[in-house]
């Protein structure tokens, strides 16, 4: 009864969808004001039905119905109630029906908080995402439906991938799909600014909330999948360029540049075209990352969810997406009219060249990552492009914007001179000097240069603060006073462009990890990294749905014990599989990382690193995207700011 | 400066950005591009010695022997393609879904005696491993799918992998 019940959910949240995909648009087409007015209330209704469906698939997973084919594949009776939940989304079905969930989460947000939108952009945006959520919510139906009954129903289930049972991948879809979904709000800005045919500050001010939201959400959702590869695949790495990991890396690469060029278009109303094409770009490539991936066309290492036989719906819908809104955008971008004029050198001209080189980037992992594929097609060719391609040609193209993001934010708008920018930075560039060559000692030269440029970044950042507080040049007091005034979104900045520093100083730390597999006997003590490792003993335990073998390893150095870590083998009995449970003990400078392999006659395989600096990988995201979400903060941005009501409805006639 | 001068500047900046991504791409993958290739294609389609490829085939039922390498546990193992066979020698730990008498990829070189030193091996996180490349290149072996794909690796933990020989490798039936 209940999974009829989410099926009948998700029916009518269609049935909504094609509403509010038609109506809002013709209203606002033939300046009906009864027709788009009916916007909101459609997004809400279809933001209704979809969360009672999703809710009914939790209720499914929760209470074992087996009848249900999803269930029956992914989950089992013995599974963690925690898992039960999570499962849920960790299936491709509910995974799908969960994508269409946020997407209209992010319809019904447009609908409850752009009451002061133009009335007929409002109806546009939304119907724009009504008509996105129509496509894949017609996929899920018809497709990739979730509460699809088997007969006979299987006694119990066949129980989920156990790396997937795992508080770090619960919580690393739904964030990471926060992030993709999230750009589809300024996607459907940008179509319906085309549609309208004029962008002014009031768009840019209206995107960039948006833009921030989803690229926070992004940042954290990467961050959490790398963490989770570090410490539940057991293999130290922490990215491997894989296709599913460049599909996520993509959108984030353009969706920064978005942020940056949003910034341009509000302030000062240049760049226009481009950014609605950079809104447009990001949410194609958030779209092909989510589902490409999943098709089967790309081969990964680690995607879980995917079903090659549902690829050619998923192709059409994808083209029929970007396509469309490629198409609008060459037959209305010229209505949008020039841009402002700024030189060379000036905050619009750092900004422009961030967004050049941060789509240079994006455009050379594109490529990496679509190589294989083409060669295949057309050269019958089976090329694989792994890690050592992608760090020859990101790493040029970064290093500029890393040498440049400490002088921008120092820069005027509209015309600037270098010289002085240069001159207030002179003590980062000091300690930046410093920190490379102190990090050359021990390191190879391109970390060294790495170090460098992460204390560049991240004393760079806080000179700006620094500079806006004029520290030591007024009386401390003033300096504090000051301090308070300043805006969120200037500490936002800060935080963004600091935290990028920190995960580059993590990397730089991580290059020069030490790594050894040994074979060692129970009472046995071997030495890596100038640590002493000695394996005190081996013993069984049992977990709900596995058994686990752990060993028992005490680290001490120069005789000093420093922590005792027990890495397991799993053995999971419903999936049969085994998993092998890093144990990593952490003080912020270094990592202590032991994983079990198998046993051989009595001696156990381990495999023993110490990653210098590898938590301020993710620190550093956290911090990025917690100046993300401090610029949010920030009262000008906020969605619903109720200052800026009523300057945007006066722009809106026309 | 003029409008036109600084339209100018703009132009080349993105030209030279994304010339410079161009030649980085081209270089790169000059340098690093690996090819996939099966055993019995490495005498005509192998690269230079000193270039790194990835090997994929199936692993051979009872191949599989574990020695020590200057005190590291490494592992050697012959991977097939049901025309040729190669062996392949591995310091480290194996993925927790390397089976024999399933699909495996590896990364790493020829050596000059004509063994193949793995520098990785990779497993797909599923259990019904067979990436899309190497399902093609068995085919054009003489291997078909109906000859039954590798055998479902619960079957393969049920009768403990390693000692039994459950079923040849079904490249093997093939060729």
């Amino acid at each position: 009864m209940i999974p009829e019940l989410g099926h009948f959910a998700l029916a009518l949240a269609i049935a909504f969808a094609v509403a509010q995909a038609i109506l809002p648009l013709w209203g606002a087409h033939r300046g009906n004001a009864r027709l788009m007015q009916a916007a909101p209330a459609l997004a809400l209704g279809q933001l209704i039905g979809l969360a009672a469906s999703f809710a009914c698939l939790v209720w499914v997973s929760v209470t074992d119905d087996f009848s249900v084919q999803n269930i029956a594949e992914n989950s089992h009776t013995l599974k963690p109630l925690l898992y039960k939940i999570t499962g849920a989304w960790g299936s491709h079905e509910g995974s799908i029906l969960f994508w269409c969930l946020i997407l209209s989460v992010c319809g019904g947000a447009v609908a409850l908080f752009g009451g002061p939108l133009p009335a007929s952009l409002r109806a546009r945006v939304i119907g724009i995402l009504g008509f996105t959520a129509f496509g894949f919510e017609l996929f899920t139906l018809i497709e990739s439906n979730p509460f699809a009954r088997i007969w006979p129903p299987p006694l119990d289930g066949r129980d989920m991938n156990p790396l997937l049972q795992d508080p770090g991948l619960a919580s690393h879809p739904p964030i990471l799909y926060l992030g993709y979904v999230g750009f589809a709000v300024p996607f459907a800005f940008a179509v319906a600014a085309l549609l309208e045919g004029r962008i002014d500050a009031a768009w840019g001010r209206w995107v960039r909330p948006w833009t921030l939201a989803a690229w926070c959400f992004l940042t954290s959702g990467i961050a959490l999948g790398s963490w989770w590869s570090y410490y539940v695949l057991g293999w130290g790495g922490y990215w491997f360029w894989d296709p599913v990991e460049n599909a996520s890396l993509l959108p984030w690469l353009t969706g920064t540049a978005l942020l940056h060029s949003a910034i341009v278009v509000e302030k000062r109303e240049a760049l226009k075209t481009w950014t609605v094409l950079l809104a447009i770009g990001t949410f194609a490539l958030s779209l092909s990352g989510t589902f490409l991936v999943r098709s089967g066309i790309l081969n990964s290492v680690h995607s879980f969810a995917n079903d090659p036989a549902r690829g050619v719906f998923i192709l059409g819908l994808l083209a029929l997406i970007i396509g469309g809104s490629l198409l609008i955008f060459a037959l209305r971008a010229p209505t949008l009219g020039s841009s402002g004029l700024f030189a060379p050198i000036s905050r619009e001209g750092a900004l422009v060249l961030n967004n050049i080189l941060l789509c240079s980037i994006a455009a050379v992992v594109l490529t990496g990552t679509l190589y294989p594929l083409f060669a295949d097609l057309l050269m019958s060719m089976k090329i694989s492009v792994g890690p050592p391609f992608f760090q020859a040609t990101v790493l040029p193209l970064a290093a500029p914007v890393f040498g440049a993001m400490a002088v921008a934010p120092m820069l005027s708008w509209k015309r600037a001179t270098l010289g002085p920018a240069l001159v207030r930075l002179w003590w980062v560039a000091l300690v930046a000097l410093a920190a490379g060559l102190f990090a050359s000692l021990g390191m190879k030269a391109v970390p060294a240069l790495a170090m460098g440029a992460a204390a560049w970044m991240i004393f760079g950042a806080l000179a700006e603060i620094i500079e806006r507080v004029r520290l030591f040049r007024v009386p401390l007091g003033n300096s504090v006073a000051r301090l308070f005034a300043l805006k969120l979104s200037t500490f936002g900045t800060t935080l963004g462009h600091a935290g990028l520093g920190v995960t580059v100083a993590g990397l730089a730390g991580m290059s020069m990890t030490v790594e050894q597999v040994v074979l060692v006997r129970p009472g046995e003590t071997v030495q890596v990294a100038g640590y002493d490792w000695h394996l005190a003993g081996m013993h069984d335990a049992k977990g709900s749905n596995y058994n686990a073998r752990v060993a028992t390893i005490e680290v001490s150095r120069d005789g000093a014990p420093i922590v005792t870590l027990s890495p397991e083998r799993r053995a999971f009995t419903t999936q049969t599989m085994t998993t092998t449970e890093a144990k990593i003990s952490t003080n912020f400078v270094r990592d202590l990382y032991a994983v079990l392999g198998e046993e051989r006659d009595g001696a156990a395989v381990l495999r023993l690193h110490m990653n210098p600096l590898a938590p301020w990988i993710w620190l550093g995201a956290l911090i990025m995207a917690m100046g993300g979400f401090c610029s949010l903060a920030d009262r000008r941005l906020r969605i619903a700011a109720p200052t800026r009501a009523a300057a945007p409805t006066a722009l809106s006639r026309t | 400066m003029t409008r036109k001068n600084r339209r100018l500047i703009l132009v080349l900046g993105c030209v030279i950005g994304l010339g410079s991504a161009t030649v980085l791409v081209f270089q790169a993958f000059r340098a690093t591009g690996e090819l996939f290739i099966v055993p019995s294609k490495i005498a005509t389609n192998a690269p230079k010695a000193d270039r790194n490829f990835r090997l994929g085939g199936m692993v051979e039922s009872g191949s599989l022997q574990r020695f020590q390498d200057a005190n590291r546990p490494a592992v050697r193992f012959r991977v097939s393609d049901g025309v040729a066979s190669v062996s392949v020698e591995y310091v480290g730990i194996l993925p927790d879904l390397f089976r024999e008498g399933q699909g495996v990829v590896t990364l790493g070189k020829m050596r000059a005696d004509g063994s193949f030193a793995a520098q990785e091996v990779l497993a797909k996180h599923d259990e019904n491993y067979m990436p899309g490349d190497m399902a093609d290149e068995l085919k054009k072996t003489g291997w078909k799918p109906e000859q039954g794909a590798p055998p479902a690796a619960a079957l393969w933990n049920a009768a403990k992998a390693n000692t039994s020989s459950l079923q040849t490798p079904p490249g093997k039936v093939g060729g």
